[in-house]
């Protein structure tokens, strides 16, 4: 019982209390960059779901047996968990390709980017600073995947309707893309005072 | 003359925040402070141009299909070594940027610049272009703290100057703290953009953006 409550609250943190994109900064490229179209972003949000998870199941053993056990945690820590991740991220998109082609039709070109967003290297070494168990691990990267997702979705479907909106020559473009994520920002910062454990 | 043009790219007409929109996350994130603009710009800069002369020199050994994988083991190195220095030498700044510092792996400034630039030239531009882009990071970095930090404290120069508090402009109450919540991040980010951008549609004025 206990570990299911601590489950729930890290889930409830990650997507609304401290979101990936809204308050902790991480994947902002991704964020602005393919947030033009609901469509792509919702491809996008579910490729981040999926490597999120994975890179934090597959990093944890990692860095759990391998790095602490001989002492390497210290200073291997980040080239192991970016070089995972990169490989990762091939691994998976020749698989889907071979696989599940119309998955990997979707998320098209979304998948290679993955690599450099940090949201998904920035999970992975919450996930060691914080000294997480595997459970817990997994839930911070799917939940943060989906975090990254409303997020990214919610500002697609603002920015979709921006475009038929006149604003000042200068701001065109992303300047006014930041002043709307700002507040959307600000309306995420409500979710701050909540406490459910 | 190529130095001189390479400079005001890396400064103004190319710079790797405000024109190419390169490496959002530190810029909105850790720009709370002073301090914390001028330790991430100058981290940002040594491993740019690390790299940048590193990739360069191995520009004709490593196959092309292997390239980013090569380039992020690359970068990867020097930022754990600039990591752990931080940590040996400055572990205040280590503390306060925290998370950010094993995230420049990712910054696309790095990468791009690797990509872009350093894979195709010699060494002793790649060098250089590190260093000026270094710097139109390190200068935007800065700016942006001096605004968020004046709005958001009422102070200019936090972490470094009177002792790490910072002189106090504003008196405290009149501190909007939104500034340096996440919100004033985006805010100020967008606005000073705008900005950039409509003084670089006035060509002839080019100059006082300089300043």
């Amino acid at each position: 019982m206990e570990s299911i409550t601590s489950l729930l609250s890290i889930a409830l943190g990650a997507v609304l209390i401290n979101n990936f994109v809204l308050s902790q900064f991480l994947g902002i490229c991704p964020f602005m960059g393919v947030s033009k179209k609901v469509e792509t972003a919702l491809g996008m949000g579910m490729a981040v779901i999926f490597v999120m998870g994975v890179a934090s199941a597959v990093n944890w053993p990692i860095n759990e047996f391998i790095l602490k056990r001989f002492g390497l945690d210290g200073f291997l820590q980040t080239v192991t968990f970016i070089l995972v991740i990169a490989s990762l991220v091939q691994f998976v998109e020749m698989f889907l390709q071979k696989a599940m082609p119309s998955l990997y039709e979707a998320l098209g070109v979304y998948l290679p980017l993955i690599t450099t967003n940090c949201a998904v290297l920035g999970v992975v070494l919450q996930n060691a600073q914080k000294g997480y168990t595997f459970p817990e691990a997994l839930t911070y990267g799917i939940t943060g995947g989906v975090g990254f997702l409303i997020a990214i979705v919610l500002f697609a479907s603002v920015r979709e309707r921006m475009e038929f909106a006149k604003c000042p020559k200068s701001f065109e473009g992303f300047p006014i893309a930041l002043v709307a994520a700002s507040l959307i920002s600000l309306a995420f910062m409500g979710f701050s005072g909540l406490k459910v454990w | 003359m190529n130095v001189k043009k390479q400079f005001f790219e890396g400064l103004i007409t190319q710079n790797p925040v405000l024109v190419q929109l390169l490496g959002m996350c530190p810029i909105l994130a850790i720009t709370t402070s002073m301090f914390n603009g001028l330790g991430m710009g100058l981290s940002v800069m040594i491993i740019l141009t690390c790299s940048n002369v590193v990739i360069s020199a191995l520009r004709k050994i490593i196959p092309n299909k292997v390239r980013i994988a090569c380039y992020i083991v690359v970068i990867a190195g020097f930022v754990t070594m600039v990591d752990l220095l931080l940590k040996a030498f400055v572990p205040a700044l280590s503390k306060s940027l925290g998370l950010f510092i094993p995230l420049i792996v990712v910054n696309c400034i790095i990468l791009g610049r690797a990509e872009g630039f350093a894979s195709k030239n010699g060494i002793g531009a790649a060098a250089l272009d590190g260093i000026f882009q270094g710097f139109g990071n390190m200068v935007a970095l800065t700016i942006m703290c001096i605004i968020r930090e004046f709005f958001g404290a009422g102070t200019f120069g936090g972490g470094i100057l009177n002792g790490g508090k910072g002189i106090q402009i504003l008196p405290p109450d009149a501190a909007a703290l939104g500034m340096i919540l996440p919100v004033g991040g985006f805010l100020t980010l967008g606005i000073f953009i705008a900005a950039v951008q409509y003084f670089m549609n006035k060509p002839k004025k080019n100059k006082e953006v300089a300043k």
